[in-house]
This record gives structure tokens, sequence and C-alpha cells, in this order.
């Protein structure tokens, strides 16, 4: 019998650490990292009698998010309370959004690797608060830290489109590129602002009910998301190609292991009993509110792909590159906006500069361009220089190593360090005559086949100019002045 | 309307609350005479009547996003049963 072909079917939910300045129903600070147990108050404590107040920027996030997504937001939503007992949930409950998510029915559009895009759909994205933090392995006791409790968080969940792991990690990487362009999250998965669980079953191919899903948790990163999916398709595929059964339940990917295990059953008794929020009004957003929220709307990562596509003529892989984040995106157009000449050489030459030398410089020191000391239109002075043929290509690197510790104009290094390049006819021509009389030898060998010492008559003409004759013109002359003692 | 012992220590267990086998028997009074009443109040014909999850009108209320003073971590952590200089402490969860 052959064996029947089966096909993924995932679905993720994210959540996503609201970047606002308090927590979504109290004004205690939100600050990664600082003392445990400081940024705390009655309400995110859970006192009895305190009362939340929403924070409007942690919506008005929420809502950017909704029209980044082409969801529709919903005019007048409400809060639920989700109910469970842990430690680091201080009140019993999560306040959160059940019924009438604040965005619904939107999409999130993915390049793939072959280029080909593909829609992967929202059912919703709703707020609600996130939980403290349990520390298990510093004392016989668990301690339990609150100042996260009652942060911002975004649920993003997504429809079953998601066909392979790797299209999950596009999703995820998309995800991040939108709420990092729009500035409501910091997108980190290591240190948990953007977290994210998995549900993934597999069914013959060709057949439209799903099977049976399991829930896979504890990815926190990119690359293991991927890994996680990855390894539960295909034990899912094993299992029922050896006529076992998928068990829903919730599993726990192990990064030692590299596999994922059930969690124990215990663990996902959960019934949640969600009933409205007593505490809270509803939430009404007019139109007329969403309408202002998108005239703030940022140009968006694969939207300014295409532009930068279309309008400086990159290829889809520098596009793709510095579009990745919004700063790169930025350092580049300010370079290009200050081109002396503004030709689609010339972008492409920035283009070049900004994802060699720039970036290797921010990956050795660790920084990111805004942090980066050479300001953009240094860049573009430099790429204008080379592009007049003013500097060599060793001698704009020269410059631009230079620039990075003395922050002086590139004109002025140039002329500094004696980069200059001489282009000038009768110079080039006084040079390689000289150098063809010297080398006889050579200019003989070269003629009776050696072509090898072409490259050594141009580094004696580099050399008796001192590095500052021009590469290309010496190269030029040198080889019709050569094909002419052929004959 | 009646309720099974396996669903009271259901109930039980995501309340986190133990009870002995004489409690878990009483309950099975007072479960039947709350859902008795949940049943009366099912009676009623809310045929086109939108769900309502606010009983005063009120919407929104929002706060701008304006940092507050927190409490001290020593004030926080005076009325936990147990805890060290800086953290809450629960009974040992295991992962």
């Amino acid at each position: 019998m052959a064996e029947i072909a089966y096909e993924p079917v995932i679905g993720l939910e994210v959540h996503a650490q609201l970047k606002t300045k308090t927590k979504i129903f109290c004004g205690c600070s939100t600050t990664y990292g600082s003392v445990p147990n400081t940024q705390v108050c009655p309400v995110c404590l859970g006192h009895p009698g305190a009362l939340p107040v929403l924070n409007k920027e942690a919506v008005r996030f929420a809502v950017k998010m909704g029209i980044a997504t082409h969801s529709s937001i919903r005019e007048l939503s409400t809060f639920s309370r989700k109910n469970y007992f842990y430690p680091d949930l201080p009140k019993g409950y999560q306040i959160s959004q059940f019924e009438d998510p604040l965005c619904y029915n939107g999409h999130i559009e993915l390049e793939l690797e072959d280029q080909s895009t593909k829609k992967i759909g929202i059912t919703r994205i709703h707020i609600e608060e996130d939980a403290g933090k349990s520390i298990h392995d510093i004392d016989i006791d668990t301690l339990v830290d609150l100042n996260r409790s009652g942060v911002a968080l975004i649920e993003i969940v997504s429809e079953p489109d998601i066909r392979s792991a790797r299209e999950a990690w596009h999703y995820l990487q998309q995800i991040k590129q939108i709420v990092t362009y729009l500035g409501i999250c910091d997108g980190n998965m290591e240190e948990g602002s953007l977290r994210c669980d998995a549900n993934v079953s597999v069914r013959p191919v060709g057949q439209e009910q799903f099977g049976t899903k399991t829930e896979v948790k504890n990815m926190n990163s990119f690359r293991n998301v991927e890994k996680a999916i990855e390894f539960e398709i295909n034990r899912q595929i094993e299992l029922l190609q050896s006529g076992g059964e998928v068990a829903h339940e919730t599993r726990m990917w192990d990064g030692n292991k590299q596999i994922t295990r059930v969690m124990r059953s215990k663990e996902m008794a959960h019934d949640y009993s969600y009933f409205p929020e007593p505490d809270l009004p509803p939430l009404r957003c007019t139109e007329e509110w969403v309408d202002t929220v998108r005239k703030s709307m940022p140009e968006l990562g694969l939207d300014k792909k295409r532009r930068f596509i279309s309008e400086y003529k990159l290829p889809d892989y520098d596009a793709g590159v510095l579009t990745q984040d919004k700063a790169t995106a930025d350092y580049y157009e300010q370079a290009c906006n200050a081109l002396k000449e503004q030709t689609h050489d010339r972008y492409k030459l920035v283009s070049n500069w900004i994802m060699t030398e720039v970036m290797r410089v921010l990956s050795e020191k660790k920084i990111s361009v805004e942090e980066f000391a050479i300001p953009a239109e240094h860049i573009a002075e430099v790429v204008d220089l080379y592009a007049a043929e003013s500097i060599s290509s060793a001698g704009a690197k020269e410059a631009f190593a230079d620039m990075l510790e003395s922050n002086e104009a590139p004109q002025l290094v140039v002329n500094r360090l004696g980069l200059l390049q001489v282009s000038d006819e009768s110079f080039i021509e006084e040079l390689v005559d000289a150098v063809l009389s010297e080398n006889q030898d050579a200019v003989a060998k070269f003629l009776d086949g050696k072509d090898k010492l072409f490259g050594f008559l141009v580094g004696q003409a580099m050399k008796q100019s001192q590095g500052k004759g021009n590469p290309k013109k010496i190269t030029a002359l040198l080889r019709s002045r050569l094909e002419a003692l052929k004959g | 309307m009646s309720v099974s012992r396996e669903e009271i220590e259901r109930i039980a267990h995501l309340s986190r609350l133990e009870f002995s086998e004489e409690e878990k028997d009483s309950f099975f009074g007072t479960f039947a005479h709350v859902l008795e009443y949940v049943d009366t109040i099912n009676k009623v014909d809310l045929a086109g009547v939108e769900p309502m999850a606010s009983v005063n009108g009120a919407e929104n209320g929002f706060r701008e996003d304006e940092e507050r003073p927190s409490l001290t971590t020593k004030e926080a952590l005076a009325n936990a049963p147990k805890h060290n200089e800086t953290f809450f402490k629960v009974p040992r969860v295991l992962e």
C-alpha cells in the first residue's frame, strides 16, 4: 500500500507585549529588568477593592495593529475575566477579551523564499494583561515577581492557514516587523516581549476536515518555533502512518532534547469560566478616532520594500535587507536623498555600502544603526566621490575606516589621507608608457602568452603612482597599448 | 437539575480547594439549589435582547499613559504569608 501523503495545518497564537510606558490598568512603570516587585501597586497586585482603569495608549497600539493587519475594528467591545489559579496571577483571573475582541477578520501578507506571496488570515486581535513571573530555580520555594503583572498585551490569533514550519517562521517574522515598524512592541522573543504558541495538526492531502491538533508551547526563539513545529508535524505523521492516533493535548518544546513532550494533563485542567468584567465599562472606538489612528500609520516593511524596488530600482534581496527594520530603511533613504547625483547606479552603491561595510560594523560592535557614528550624508558623499572616480574602491574603504574613528567628513578624510585618485589622461599615459619601457622583459613574456603578467604590469603602474592612479584607466590604457604591440 | 460527584470534585480542583467526603456530600444540595435558581432565570424569553455587559451605560473611562508612584517593595510584600526581601514566596510549583 502506498503511503498516504500528509499536509500540515498550523495556526499561531502570538502574544505581543505593548511598549506603553505604564501598565494596562494602572500607572506602574513597565521598564524591563527592574528590581523585582518595585513596579507594583494595589491594582496589579490584585488587592481587594482596587479598580482597573484602561490605558488609552494600549488601545491605540492595539488599533494600530488591527489596521496594519487589515482587520475590522470593533466599535464596541467588552472585557472578560479569564479565571484560573496560578501564583503569578494574583487576582485569580486575567482581564482579557473573549466574545467581542477589539480587532477581527484581518490578514497578514507573507513573502516566501520563492518570492511568491501568501495571505494568512487573522481571526482576532484582543487586548489583555500579562501575568507576573515565577522563578523556580533559585530557592526551595517558588519566587514570584509581579513587575510584569498587568503589562499590556495583544494576542494575535491566526486562522489555520499556515502549511509548513517555514511559513510559520515567515509569519512570525512578519509580525515582528509590523510591531517594530509600528513601534508598539520590541518584538524580542528571547526576552519574551513576543511569545508564540502553535496549534499543529496534519491531514491526508486532499482531505478537507482537519486532523486532531496539539498545542505546542515554550518556544522562545524564532528558530525554536520552526524546529518545534517541524518536529511536531513529523511526530504526528509517523504516529498516523504506524496506525496510531494523535491525542488532543498540550505539548512543551524541550530545547535540550529537541523534542516536544506532553505536559501533564493536570496542568491543562483549565475551565476558564469566562464572564464579563464588571469593573470595566465597555470600550467604544469611534470610527472618527480609528481614522485619526489610521492617519498616523507609518509605511510598513513590505510596502517600503516594494517602493524601494520600484523607486530606487534595487534588487529584491537588497530591498528586503534594507527594510528589515525601519531605522536601516530610514538611513538608506537619508543617504540616497543626500547624493549629489540621483541615479539608480548610485542608489545601488549606497545599498552595497550599507549592506556590507555599515552592517559589518554594526554587527561587530553590536549596535543599532541609530547608534552608528557615521551619518547617512557621509555615506552619500563617499559614494559620490567613488562614483565620480575621485577615489578608488580601496581608497573609499580606507576613508570609511578613518571616518569611523575621526567622525570627519569624507572630503576632509580623503584630502588628509591623500586618497584622491588621478584620472588625468596625460598623467595616466606617462605612467603606462614608463612602466612599459621599464619592464620590457615582462612585456615580452606577456606577448609570448604569459597572460598573468598583465596583473603584474597594472600593479607596477599603481605602485609608481603611489596608489593614486585611476586603476580602471590604467588597465584600459595598458590593455590597448599591449594589444597594439601584439600587432 | 442535579450535579455529579465528579463535577463537584472538578470544580473544587479548579478552585484549588480541598474538601472532605462529607463536605462534598453536602454540596449536592447546595449546587442543586443554585442550579434550580439559574433554571428559573433561564425560563425568561430573551429573544431579540442584546446581552448586557455593563449596567450603568458608562463607556471607556480611559487614563493617559502616565506613570504614577508604585508601592515600595516592603509595602507590596507586607501582607504576603511568605516572602523574602524582594520576592513573594509560594510552595514550590513543579514544572
